[in-house]
């Protein structure tokens, strides 16, 4: 699986690279981005996840690789 | 101050200023979602009050029919000596598009992650040093003798205010949170000695430039131009005002909420992972934060016949226990894992501090309980919460042994 985040939607509230730091960071204005490819699985898949359900925006997504 | 009549229905003549809202909106908000869902006043000039995690949303998000022009609701509109819009009194918080993202990205580095969390070591120093102050004592008081003090300190560090203040500011931010009840021309002479404070500061940076967030403001610039000195201004007074009482306050009423349910304490200090997620589950079911928008021009929104100029106030706290989005949304799960609160706001103006209240948050109460790993109210009765849009119990009188 992969995960996205919507650069438009994201308003750096910062619970995804707090709960997932493996999975997602920050940039100097705080906003969230994903690290790497931004594939996920296993633990990381579940992180993700936890991120997803955590964002007050909305901004995360997670679909097929 | 004058007398108001006391409210006789709050979906038609609320008021967040009565009695019943200031010590217990909770159920007052609960009878609102089932019975309106937006509810209304006259008071203020007119005001309305979407009870719903949904309608706090739609208008969160919904910067073309609002304006966050002024943010505290009160008797006047916005004063015409300000700025005008999109700029606005202090700005990020009362800008609108596109002005607002400029004037927010100005501040962002300051609060981003990176030199946040630089503050932790300086942060849990301050925290032993109250706690240090106060060893000993059976009973003390979770707010004037802890919580007030952490907020104020870190602000002024960031600022670059002199030490001694501390307690001035605390008076400020009373005077521009509390005092809405006042005519305007007395709001006007109030904030007088704040403007005066804040000028000599500016006098002095101007003079002696330094690594703070004020040399910051007073040298950046705007497609190649200085900001006024008006902005400078506002957002300093911005980053005072929105940084204390609700930082303060969501750490007052975590702590009460701890002395009050020792399982939770117990297991807070048993399971140090449970942390991040009580945070957050302190932040939503004790949002201290309520903030206001103005109605740019008359029209039907959520059903309600909305005219210019209204103020709609925006209840992140009613949000946050709408069982439409939230899990047995009544009850404190302080292990909750799906926790998509809204207690620092949605949307463009998501709370520029909230990287910073965070910390302050979590060293205050890690710091706290690792000294009191039992504490209990001392006197239920002589709880206080502050009235306006921040609400936070003001008197904490904690048993720590
Ligand atoms: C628990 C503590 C805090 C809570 C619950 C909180 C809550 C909020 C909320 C709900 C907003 C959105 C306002 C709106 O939509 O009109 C906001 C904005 C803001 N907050 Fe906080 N805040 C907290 C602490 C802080 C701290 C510590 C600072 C800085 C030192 C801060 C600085 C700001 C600023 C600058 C804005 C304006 C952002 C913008 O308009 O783009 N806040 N806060």
């Amino acid at each position: 699986m992969k995960v996205f985040i919507d650069a438009q939607r994201c308003q750096g509230h910062g619970r995804c690279f707090s709960l997932a730091p493996s999975v997602f960071g920050f940039d100097e204005l705080g906003n969230g981005h994903v690290l790497g490819d931004g594939v996920v699985e296993g633990e990381s898949l579940a992180l993700a996840r936890l991120a997803e359900a955590n964002c007050p925006e909305h901004a995360i997504s997670i679909g097929e690789s | 101050m004058t007398i108001k009549p006391p409210v006789s229905d709050f979906a038609t003549d609320w008021d967040h200023t009565d009695p019943q809202w200031v010590n217990d909106p909770y159920p007052i908000w609960e009878d609102l979602r089932t019975r309106c869902p937006v509810a209304h006043t006259d008071r203020y000039g007119g005001a309305w009050f979407p009870a719903t995690h949904a309608g706090v949303s739609a208008v969160a998000n919904d910067t073309e029919h609002f304006t966050s022009r002024t943010v505290v609701l009160g008797n006047g509109r916005p004063m015409e000596d300000a700025l005008p819009a999109p700029i606005g009194v202090a700005p990020p918080i009362t800008s609108d598009p596109p002005f607002h993202q400029i004037a927010r990205r100005l501040i962002l580095p300051a609060f981003a992650p990176g030199p946040i969390n630089a503050l932790e070591p300086m942060i849990r120093q301050l925290c032993n040093d109250l706690l240090d102050r106060v060893v000993g004592r059976g009973v003390i008081n979770g707010g004037s003798d802890y919580a007030q003090f952490i907020p104020p300190a870190v602000i002024k560090r960031m600022l670059g205010f002199p030490e001694a203040d501390e307690d001035l500011f605390r008076e400020f931010v009373h005077i521009v949170l509390e005092g809405i009840d006042l005519p305007v021309e007395e709001r006007i002479e109030q904030f007088a000695p704040i403007e005066e404070y804040f000028r000599i500061q500016i006098e002095d940076h101007q003079a002696h430039p330094r690594n703070d967030l004020t040399t910051f403001l007073l040298n950046a610039e705007i497609l190649g131009e200085k900001l006024s000195i008006e902005h400078v201004f506002g957002t300093m007074v911005l980053i005072l005002v929105a940084g204390i009482d609700t930082t303060w306050s969501a750490l007052g009423a975590s702590l009460w909420h701890l002395a009050k349910n020792p399982d939770d304490l117990a297991r807070l200090v048993n399971e140090p992972d449970l942390m991040p997620f009580a945070i957050e589950e302190f932040l939503r079911f004790y949002a201290p934060v309520t903030m206001a928008r103005l109605v740019k021009e008359d029209m039907e929104y959520l059903g309600c016949p909305m005219k210019q100029d209204d103020w709609i106030l925006l209840g992140f706290p009613a949000a946050n226990r709408d069982p439409e989005v939230f899990e047995r949304a009544d009850e404190f799960i302080i292990d909750r894992r799906e926790n998509r609160h809204l207690a620092f706001g949605l949307g463009i103006h998501r709370c520029a501090g909230s990287n910073l209240a965070r910390l302050e948050l979590r060293v205050a109460i890690e710091e706290f309980i690792r000294r009191y790993p039992r504490f209990t109210l001392a006197d239920p009765a002589q709880v206080t919460w502050a009235q306006g849009q921040v609400r936070g119990p003001r008197s904490l009188p904690l048993r720590v042994a």
